[in-house]
């Protein structure tokens, strides 16, 4: 397959659906509070550009802090499982439960504990929940699959715990990691957005609440923009997770030497 | 010869109730190639990690006469660190044990050179050929200047000219360096070849049956391969084998 097939490809192809979907609206009069044409669409990212971008970054910040904050503590939790299989005995039930609960469900009790007043500390709570389990889980089994005759070698040449962990775990960990950060960026979004709709239109300002606001005026041209916004934002952080994953791991790990080749 | 290292009654039961080996004597000399063969279960990786003190014996001891030595370890995989190239993964021990930096890489990038691989100290574990990645692992092992290497069927995944081939450098790095080497094999050629002494062990539990001194050529090659002298050493390590294990059937 040519290499400029698989970028112009999708594009002609969306090129053409919007077209058509312009063309059809105004032919068969879709009413606007129905489906709104392309051009109506772009026409609400010029009006509302104020409103979307205020909400844009909300939601965005609340991802990324939600993120990291999984990502510190999913690490951290998993290290501390690998080195003490009581500690994980003991918490991983409750990582567990965390987990299946619907985010839905725990979302007004998180936002009725933290305050209404503080609603951007409940979205990221409830953005950190949904991001934190993938993390923890794979880094946890990534830990736990260091080479047996590695490990012996290292505590042959008097390797430190420490040096164990940091030299050989870590570093094998990293595909496993970087395989729950791509899944976990999106359910950081996902969980946000979510969270933002539980929480009612309160106090929330960011693309959840701009959704259901434009939602209850009818302005479906802005939902729709919104909605474009998420897209894009979910695909910018699969794309960004996915070029570090490829920095990180191109030299040596299977997944990425097949993409260089 | 002087005595390197000795188990006295060795036995090791697994927390699963496994005995892997039972009330095992066995001396080795300084600067001896020793080849452990024996059935498949019967304790051989256990013995090896016994002596190397990665595991504790339930019963007996290892006595080492004047103290214990650097020692290297090579198992049946190379088992490198895919995401260090091989000057790195041959660097480890050095690192490891807190040598400077520039020393350990000059150390390790010798050692790579000994075996051959002098061009690819930058090349990673994948970038290699089965083959080399094994030398890569032999150039870690003796990148540390042990004074005993213990092997675990370190040839057994490679094809016969590349056996052949690593069974030279093997010989000649060791003579070399005056390393003692203790050597797990299936291979009863093999062990010909190497050894200056082959022991043969019983079915799990394992114990010693045989001890086979072999009278080496120091020039050994392909030619050698063909003598009687080497079929007569491949003969009795055979019959030793089959003995041992008709004995435990
Ligand atoms: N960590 C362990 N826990 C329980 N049983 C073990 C363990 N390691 C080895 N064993 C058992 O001890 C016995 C001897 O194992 P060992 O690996 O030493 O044999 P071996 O002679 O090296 O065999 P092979 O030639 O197949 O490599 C086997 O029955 C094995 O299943
Ligand atoms: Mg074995």
């Amino acid at each position: 397959m040519k290499r400029w097939l698989t970028y112009s490809v999708p594009v002609a192809l969306g090129i053409a659906v919007l077209a058509f979907w312009e063309w059809a609206v105004t032919h068969w009069q879709v009413p606007r509070f129905v489906l709104p044409a392309p051009s109506a669409i772009a026409q609400s990212f010029v009006d509302d550009r104020a409103q979307l971008a205020a909400a844009t970054w909300t939601t965005f910040r609340i991802v990324i802090e939600a993120f990291v904050l999984a990502l510190v503590t999913g690490v951290a939790l998993a290290i501390l499982f690998a080195q003490s299989r009581i500690v994980e005995l003991a918490l991983y039930p409750y990582a567990v439960i965390l987990q299946v609960t619907p985010i839905i469900a725990i979302a007004p009790l998180i936002v009725i504990w933290v305050g209404y007043e503080h609603i951007d500390r409940a979205l990221l709570i409830l953005a950190w929940i949904v991001a934190f389990f993938p993390i923890l889980a794979n880094t946890t089994l990534g830990l736990r699959s260091a080479d047996r005759n590695l490990i012996d070698l290292f505590r042959l040449y008097g390797a430190s715990r420490w040096q164990i962990l940091w030299k050989l775990q870590l570093p094998g960990a990293l595909p496993y990691l970087l395989g729950a950060m791509k899944i976990s960026g999106g359910l950081a979004l996902i969980g946000a957005v979510v969270a933002e709709f539980a929480a009612g239109t309160g106090t929330a300002t960011g693309l959840g609440w701009t959704i259901t606001e434009a939602g209850n005026r009818l302005h479906i041209e802005t939902m729709f923009a919104a909605l474009a916004i998420l897209s894009v934002l979910g695909v910018a952080i699969f794309f960004l997770l996915s070029a570090l994953e490829w920095a990180l791991l191109r030299h040596w790990h299977e997944s990425a030497v097949s993409r260089q080749e | 010869m002087t005595s390197l290292l000795s188990l006295h009654g060795v036995s090791k039961t697994f927390d699963s109730g496994t005995q892997a080996i039972a009330a095992l004597d066995l001396e080795v000399r300084t600067g001896e190639f020793l080849s452990l063969v024996g059935p498949s279960g019967c304790g051989k990786s256990t013995a090896l990690r016994i002596i190397a003190g990665l595991i504790a014996p339930t019963m007996g001891n290892v006595a080492w006469p004047s103290g214990r030595p650097e020692i290297g370890f090579v198992f049946q995989e190379p088992t490198l660190m895919p995401w260090r190239n091989a000057l790195d993964n041959a660097r480890l021990p050095l690192e490891l044990k807190g040598i400077a930096r520039a020393d350990a890489e000059a150390r390790s990038r010798q050692a790579l050179a000994r075996v051959g691989l002098g061009e690819f100290g930058h090349a990673y574990p994948r970038e290699l050929s089965g083959g080399m990645k094994m030398r890569v692992s032999i150039a870690r092992a003796i990148a540390a200047h042990p004074k005993l290497l213990l092997m675990d069927e370190p040839f057994a995944a490679l094809d016969e000219l590349t056996r052949q081939s690593l069974n030279d450098d093997l010989l000649k790095l060791a003579r070399e360096d005056g390393i003692t080497v203790i050597f797990v094999t299936h291979s009863v050629y093999e062990s010909a070849y190497l050894s200056d002494r082959v022991v043969v062990m019983t079915p799990r539990p394992g114990r010693v049956t045989a001890d086979i001194a072999i009278a080496q050529p120091a020039d050994r090659s392909v030619a050698y391969r063909l003598t009687p002298q080497f079929t007569d050493a491949a003969g009795r390590i055979s019959a030793a084998l089959g003995d041992a294990m008709s004995r435990a059937a």
